[in-house]
């Protein structure tokens, strides 16, 4: 068995734009997708994820560079000729067919008898708890429904790889937080490898076994929600996933792991780097708002005098906005454990804040 | 109380405002057809007039049952225009549906155009538009001489073809004459096909043809059935194409029924003949509405 389910080499798409000029829709992306896995494309619109899907289902081909599924190069081939299924974003259910129909759709072009066509059509309206649904008409059903069919109607197929392609993006938040543990379920059950479109990045942290983050074409960082999140190898990923404090220095030494960072005002940062940095290179220092603690802790390398300018209670927890020197600002969030979530301190106190070396990182752009 | 007050008053209004409606049905519509089919019934005088009786003669002599014995002549007229409807409305379904996909699947800002280029013709007088096929198709017309030219480029002898006036004549005016009407809500129905759905198609595994079979045709079939009425109807009923292109050889129910009223001055026959028209053109919808339905059921979804 090859050891990738998918493989993008060196794949880039360009599209004439009705204006006229040339959009560089995917430039020189390489992803390797491993069999079994939950893979999500995650990044704001336009970032290329729904065109690299698009271009592994075959409705649109590579500019440069060949996608293999399999280890085999698909090359030209057509859609219909690919081991692969999708669910689309609006479901795309035929409208004058039964969800029956629907459904075992996939088989009957595959020329599958009708009598294992049924029972296969059963068992994956089964499957996305729809039982006894084959009668009706799509427009019969909600759009959670609706969504479920789609499913069916990709997976009754076994396909080699799946591709969701921002499946649970017209329904409401309840439902698709259960369509998203449904998901998860599901592709644990048949053992095929999904790959998943969103720009939901919350939705990619819950589901994938690894995130691809895009932007511009580009793929920025694949890996693990716990990579992509702790260590973000770009402003971008770093901003996009969750969120993040920034600033701005000039690297003043470098020991082993440790970088000196000098910010603006004259503080002094102590932060994690894996970079070949020198001394006097601009850099960006990122730390997580829930990462700093307006509580001493024993170890804290970081530690800044500060004003608090701005407090939001969001219940769970609340923000701080820290005035730091050399005006600049730090958002930090503590956790309401307090029996009456009595703040920490009001605006305008003068404050200390404390955070790890370790949770501290040093950013190239 | 007051509700039923209200209730009564509101079907008062109802009524009212509907009346010059019906007034207008009634009088152009209802009363005329009335007189026609009581006309039927009778018989003509001899100097032209129509004798009220309750007679079925003329219905008799229509199917062919004379005092001399079956008479073929008007069962051919009537069938001549059946087969004729049937081959026009065919033949247009499948010129149009090409050119409907086409638009339809055109790049959004040349669709207008593309729409009206189709309607631009019928800007133009109906006879017009029919006498400039005689132009095109008589002896000395322009594709006879395109086509002499063409023979002698490759040095070939050339016949200029019997074009006009004959019964293909009258099918390539009636094909000519009614494509818009079957254009347009073919097109109607395409356009409204999502994208999506060919991509689903082709992503479950159907080629080119099966994708046209299985999704387009049968989301297309709405706009194929309106077209169809929209076709059958007019072309069963014409008769200035016939009249015009036919040379006098062809003839319709259409012209039967004008030259009853027109040359012979037989009103009574020719209501019969308006009559039997009439239910065969609706014998034939009905049958075929049934078995394709209106579409209503994918136009709702």
């Amino acid at each position: 068995m090859p050891e990738f389910a998918v493989e993008l080499r060196d794949v880039s798409k360009r599209f004439p734009a009705p204006s006229g000029e040339i959009v560089n829709a995917v430039r020189n992306v390489s992803l390797q997708i491993r069999d079994g896995e939950f893979f999500s494309m995650l990044g704001p619109s336009g970032c290329g994820k729904t065109t690299s899907l698009r271009m592994i289902a075959g409705f649109e081909l590579p500019t440069e560079g060949d996608i293999f599924i399999h280890d085999k190069p698909m090359g030209q081939t057509a859609p219909y000729q690919r081991p692969v299924n999708t669910v689309f974003q609006n479901y795309a259910l035929f409208p004058h067919m039964t969800i029956g129909e629907n459904v075992g759709f996939g088989l009957e072009m595959k020329g599958v008898d009708k009598a294992q066509r049924l029972t296969r059509v059963r068992q994956a309206l089964e499957m996305v708890r729809l039982p006894g649904y084959e009668a009706r008409r799509p427009r019969q059903m909600s759009g959670g429904q609706q969504q479920r069919v789609a499913l069916a109607r990709a997976l009754v197929n076994h396909p080699e790889v799946l591709l969701l392609d921002e499946p649970l993006g017209a329904l409401d938040l309840k439902l698709r937080k259960e369509m998203q543990l449904e998901l998860k379920r599901l592709q644990r059950e048949v053992g095929i490898t999904f790959i998943y479109v969103t720009h939901d990045q919350e939705e990619a942290l819950t589901m994938s076994d690894r995130i691809a983050v895009m932007s511009g074409g580009r793929v920025l960082q694949v890996g693990p929600a716990f990579e992509i999140y702790e260590r973000p190898n770009c402003r971008f990923v770093a901003d996009f996933i969750g969120e993040s404090n920034f600033l701005e220095g000039t690297v003043r030494e470098v020991q082993q792991r440790t970088a000196t960072v000098e910010l603006a005002g004259g503080l002094l940062a102590y932060a994690e780097s894996d970079l070949a940095l020198t001394n006097g290179q601009a850099v960006t220092v990122t730390v997580r708002p829930e990462k700093i603690g307006l509580r001493p802790y024993e170890g804290a390398q970081n530690v800044y005098p500060g004003r608090v300018e701005d407090i939001v209670y969001i219940g769970t927890d609340t923000h701080y906005t820290v005035l730091l020197a050399g005006d600049q600002r730090l958002r930090v969030r503590e956790q309401n454990e307090d029996p009456y979530s009595r703040p920490l301190a009001s605006p305008g106190d003068a404050v200390t804040i404390y955070f790890d070396r370790a949770a501290a990182r040093v950013l190239l752009d | 109380m007051l509700q039923r007050l209200r209730a009564s008053r509101d079907r008062w209004l109802g009524l009212v405002l509907i009346a010059p409606t019906l007034l207008l049905l009634t009088a152009l519509l209802l009363v005329p057809l009335i007189l026609v089919v009581i006309t039927s019934f009778g018989s003509r005088s001899p100097d032209g007039n129509v004798i009220y009786t309750f007679s079925f003669e003329n219905y008799l002599r229509l199917v062919g049952i004379t005092a001399e014995g079956f008479d073929p002549l008007y069962v051919e007229i009537l069938w001549r225009s059946v087969w004729l409807a049937v081959q026009t409305t065919t033949l247009v379904i499948v010129i149009a549906f090409p050119l409907a996909y086409f638009v339809a699947r055109a790049p959004a800002r040349w669709r207008n155009l593309f729409l009206f280029l189709i309607l631009v013709p019928l800007w133009t007088n109906f006879v017009i538009r029919i006498y400039a096929w005689i132009m095109i198709l008589r002896n000395q017309g322009v594709l006879n001489s395109l086509l002499g030219w063409a023979a002698s480029l490759v040095g070939l002898p050339f016949q200029p073809l019997d074009l006009y006036p004959s019964a293909g004549a009258v099918l390539v005016g009636m094909i000519y004459e009614f494509l818009p009407f079957m254009i347009l809500p073919i097109y109607t129905s395409l356009e409204k096909i999502d994208d999506s759905l060919f991509e689903a198609a082709a992503d479950l595994g159907a080629n080119a043809v099966r994708t046209f079979l299985r999704v387009t045709l049968p989301l297309a079939l709405p706009g194929i059935v309106a077209g169809t009425i929209l076709v059958f109807i007019p072309v069963m009923g014409t008769f200035i194409v016939s009249d015009i292109l036919g040379g006098r050889q062809v003839i319709l129910v259409g012209n039967l029924i004008q030259r009853q009223f027109l040359d012979a001055r037989d009103a009574a026959f020719g209501s019969a003949a308006s009559i039997i028209l009439m239910a065969l053109t609706l014998v034939v919808t009905v049958f075929y509405t049934r078995r394709f339905g209106f579409g209503e059921e994918i136009v709702k979804a």
